[in-house]
This record gives structure tokens, C-alpha cells and sequence, in this order.
């Protein structure tokens, strides 16, 4: 039970709330230091790698310009089938992954085997390598050679990225919604909400809002994890990058690739940031007048 | 009709017999305080009469209807009894307003317009008007419970049940919750009330019960009860009460 000393916004979690990256909290000053050293601990990094024996062989292999600018219209088109298949993934994984986890929180006997089910499932799902669940669905499911079976490669790396992602992202709800303390549960049963209105309007707002970080975080792995699709043909960043680099015995077109997907996640990191911020800071604010 | 009649309950947690068999009745505008030492039984009993607890045996009636017979819409009960807990239990995601309209709009099927004009009465005649866009963690600890007791007035109960709720408060907040409950009962809400503020329950109640090991040991006027206790357990605890200065 909460005492009244850790409900109330403290000027210590104000402070901690104010600062993203770690900046800022030091003054002016405190960012003039944290520039300074980053310049000259990127300087010493620069200087280190350009000195290396192998260095002009790794510079024209990896770091070609012109090769850089021939292929990246190329691989950046083929990027948007991987945005294509996380959005589409992560869509259907936030939405399935909640409703495993409820199903899991489902308390008394009579649910045992919903439960039991959901929780084979999330074990079997985080223990089969990605790969392999996208290789024997997306070669397996179309062999199958029925009408209403769908053949594209596409189709069967969502589907397998759906079941794996799933996995994971139901066990992260499912820790958000144990961190709910009961009393909030008890204090929406006692108003007369039945056990699902306090599981919507309760439990589940509060349990989402406290996993947003970690599922963040899964959803960083799913959207590095669209590249494993191009093990079926699909031509997303990987594949096309891998056919410049056959092409041409370069492989500047894999750090192409690598920048693009870096390009994606480190916005969405931000977000997520950004979002937890705001959460708190309406929290603790006054809220809307 | 009486509004609470409690025969014969029986409350175990594994092997701890909490409940020994309460007899009780509570009549319609009647406030009872039950009192007694930490760990008789007060706060179970108040989560029986809600069917937060479930109960080993006995029988509860609320407003004449058997609420714990077989095949009972639990919700239905608990729209009819309020509660309000010693921590509060505010929705912490929720502004107060919102946290005051959630069950009259789910529970009540009220209109947004129908709950949040209620609310903001209620909230304006406590003294909360200007906190409605307020989330709980912004307010202090008074502020939380008085918007509490709102949250379970604002469903208009037959009867509402307080479990200690002054007790997580800073002693300056205590007044002001008590104050509220003062108007609830000049206004003649039905009231069980379990509370160590012996001040106020001789002050506010119309019975004073005291509980001890699971049963009611004795009850009566809080006069008799304050000044002149029968019961050798019930003098021990008001002594203890007055050498601790709690009264």
C-alpha cells in the first residue's frame, strides 16, 4: 500500500523527468564539457581506425562513395517492403500480443486451459530461432499447394514474424499488468465495474503506459529482424544490398542498408522517450485548465 | 427494514479465523463506528459486506435483499454499497473528474454530460471544484481521500463503508476528510465506519461496536460505550487508547 510520501511528485523525479539524453542537467557549462569530450573522443576513434594496417583496403571494400550513391536510391526502395512488413507486423502484434496476455492474467480454474495454452504458446514461440519459424512457414505453408493458402513470400514473413513478436511482446504486457497493484483492481470491482471494465479502464491503461519502454525495445528487434524475410526472396534492403554486393564485390551497399535501418530506429527510440515524458509530465502537472 | 443485517459471519484466511461469527444490524440513516484493536476483524468485515472477501459462512442482507446467497450479480451489489479504503485507491491515470465519472458512465450507463455534471457538484460541495482537472499524484493526501469518497458517493449507494480512512493521513489532513463525513451524516447517509479516531466516533456515531477476536464483544451508544464499557477487553483497549493520547 502506497504511503503518502511516494504519491506525491518529489523535486527529485522532476529533475530526473527533465533530462533524456543526460543533458541539460549540468547548465551550460555541463554541455560545453559533455560537447567537448565527444568531439574529442570521436576525433581519437577517427584517427585510430584511418591508422590501421588494413585501413585503405576496409575504406574502399565498405566506405565507397560512389558505390554508396549508385545503390541507395535502389535499396531505399526496397527498405519500404521492411517498413511495409513492421508496420503491418507490429500492428497485429500489439493487438494479439494484448489479448494473449489477458488471457493469461484470466484468473480461476475454469481458464486453466486458456492459460495453459497461452503460456505453451509464449514458450514455444520465444524458443524457436525467428529464422526458422520464417523458413518453415514461408517455404512449408505455400508447399502445402492449397487454393486458399496464400504463396506470398511476404505474406508468410508477417505471419511468422506475428507468432514469434507475439511472444515476447505478450510476456512485456503481461509484466505490466502484474505491476498493477490488486488494490486498483479492488477499488474498480467495489464501484460495481465488472472484472473486464476494470481490466479496460483500470488495469490495462496504467499496465500499457509502464511497458512502453521494453516494448519499444522488441519492437527495435522486430524491425531489424523484416531483414530475416529475405531469406524467402522477398526483395527488402538486405537481398537488394546483397545483390549490389554481388554485383559488384563491394560491400558499401550493406552499410547502406545498415544506415537506413538505423535511420528508422533511432526516431522511434525518441518517440518512445518523448511519450513517457509526457505521460509523467501530465501526471504531475496540473493537467488541461 | 433494516439497511445492513450481518447473521453469523465467518471469515478465515488459511488457518486465521478473523471472523468468528458477527451478528449485526444497521438501520437505514444509522452510523455505526466499529472500533477495535489492529487485526480484530474491522477492515475483513467491511470487504465481506462489499463480496470483496468472500465468506466462509453466515448470512449478509443489504436493503432486505440476501447478497450472499447463491447466483448473485456481484456487481449489482456493489453498485448499491460504497467503499473508501485507507489508501485511497484513486485511478492514478485518470484526471479527479474522470476518476469520479468512470463508474456512473460504465457501471450506470450514464451520459458523459449526466455523470460530469454530478461530479462536478459533489466535487464543488467538498471543496474540490477547482481540482477536477487534477491527476490523484498532484494532490495531498486529504485531498485523495475526500476525492475518494466522491468517486462512491457519486454512484449514490444505499450505504457506504469507510475502512480507516484517516489513517494514512498526515494528522493537519485528518480534519478535513472527517469534516466530509460529518455532512454525509448530517445528511443521513447510512454509515459503518471502522476508524482508531475515538474522538469522532463518539462524536459522530449512533452505536459504537467493538470488535475483538472476530466477534462484536460489545456494543451501544458511544457514550456508554466511551465512558462506561461492561467488557474487562473492551476497558483494556480504552485505556490503551487514552495512555497513547489518541483520545
Amino acid at each position: 500500500m502506497a504511503s503518502e510520501g511516494d504519491r506525491r511528485a518529489g523535486p527529485e523525479v522532476a529533475a530526473r523527468s527533465s533530462k533524456v539524453l543526460g543533458l541539460g542537467a549540468g547548465g551550460p557549462r555541463g554541455v560545453a564539457i559533455a560537447v567537448a569530450s565527444t568531439v574529442v573522443f570521436f576525433a581519437l576513434l577517427v584517427v585510430a581506425v584511418t591508422h590501421a594496417p588494413g585501413w585503405p583496403e576496409v575504406h574502399r571494400a565498405f566506405f565507397s562513395w560512389a558505390q554508396f550513391r549508385t545503390t541507395l536510391p535502389e535499396i531505399s526502395r526496397a527498405f519500404l517492403l521492411n517498413v511495409k512488413i513492421f508496420c503491418i507486423a507490429e500492428a497485429l502484434i500489439l493487438v494479439v500480443a494484448l489479448l494473449l496476455a489477458v488471457i493469461r492474467s484470466l484468473p480461476g480454474p475454469v481458464f486453466f486451459p486458456l492459460r495453459a495454452l497461452a503460456i505453451a504458446y509464449a514458450d514455444f514461440f520465444r524458443g524457436v530461432p525467428t529464422i526458422l519459424v520464417i523458413v518453415l512457414l514461408g517455404f512449408g505453408a505455400p508447399g502445402l499447394g492449397l487454393k486458399s493458402v496464400p504463396t506470398s513470400t511476404t505474406f508468410w514473413g508477417i505471419v511468422a514474424l506475428v507468432l514469434v513478436y507475439t511472444a515476447y511482446v505478450s510476456e512485456v504486457y503481461r509484466a505490466g499488468i502484474e505491476s498493477v497493484h490488486p488494490s486498483q483492481e479492488a477499488a474498480a470491482r467495489s464501484l460495481g465495474l465488472t472484472r473486464w471494465q476494470a481490466t479496460r479502464y483500470v488495469v490495462l491503461p496504467q499496465a500499457v503506459r509502464r511497458v512502453i519502454p521494453p516494448l519499444l525495445n522488441d519492437f527495435i528487434g522486430l524491425q531489424k529482424d523484416t531483414a530475416l524475410v529475405s531469406t524467402l526472396g522477398a526483395i527488402e534492403a538486405l537481398n537488394q544490398a546483397q545483390i549490389d554486393v554481388n554485383a559488384s564485390f563491394n560491400f558499401t551497399p550493406y552499410l547502406a542498408a545498415a544506415l537506413l535501418f538505423v535511420a528508422i530506429t533511432i526516431p522511434l527510440a525518441r518517440f518512445t522517450d518523448w511519450l513517457v515524458l509526457r505521460d509523467r509530465r501530465k501526471r504531475q502537472a496540473g493537467g488541461v485548465r | 427494514m433494516s439497511a445492513l443485517l450481518l447473521e453469523g459471519l465467518r471469515k478465515s484466511f488459511g488457518r486465521n479465523q478473523v471472523l468468528r461469527g458477527v451478528d449485526l444490524e444497521v438501520e437505514e440513516h444509522e452510523v455505526v463506528c466499529l472500533i477495535g484493536a489492529s487485526g480484530s476483524g474491522k477492515s475483513t468485515l467491511l470487504r465481506c459486506v462489499n463480496l470483496i472477501e468472500p465468506i466462509d459462512a453466515g448470512r449478509i442482507v443489504v436493503g432486505g435483499e440476501e447478497v450472499t446467497r447463491r447466483g448473485i450479480d456481484v456487481n449489482r451489489v456493489r453498485r448499491r454499497i460504497g467503499i473508501v479504503f485507507q489508501a485511497f485507491n484513486l485511478f492514478p491515470h485518470m484526471s479527479v473528474l474522470r476518476n469520479v465519472t468512470l463508474a456512473p458512465q460504465a457501471v450506470l450507463g450514464r451520459s458523459r454530460a449526466e455523470a460530469e455534471a454530478r461530479a462536478r457538484e459533489l466535487l464543488g460541495r467538498f471543496g474540490l471544484a477547482d481540482k477536477t482537472s487534477d491527476y490523484p499524484d498532484r494532490l495531498s493526501g486529504g485531498q485523495q481521500q475526500r476525492v475518494a469518497i466522491v468517486r462512491a458517493l457519486a454512484m449514490d449507494p444505499e450505504l457506504m463503508l469507510l475502512d480507516e480512512v484517516t489513517s494514512a493521513l498526515d494528522p493537519e489532513l485528518v480534519a478535513e476528510v472527517l469534516e466530509l463525513i460529518r455532512e454525509l451524516a448530517a445528511g443521513g447517509m447510512t454509515m459503518v465506519i471502522a476508524t482508531h479516531e475515538m474522538a469522532f466516533a463518539r462524536d459522530i456515531a449512533d452505536r459504537v461496536c467493538f470488535l475483538d477476536g472476530g466477534v462484536i464483544l460489545e456494543q451501544g451508544p458511544p457514550d456508554a460505550i466511551f465512558t462506561a464499557p461492561r467488557e474487562p477487553r473492551t476497558q483494556q483497549f480504552l485505556e490503551r487508547i487514552v495512555a497513547a493520547g489518541r483520545m
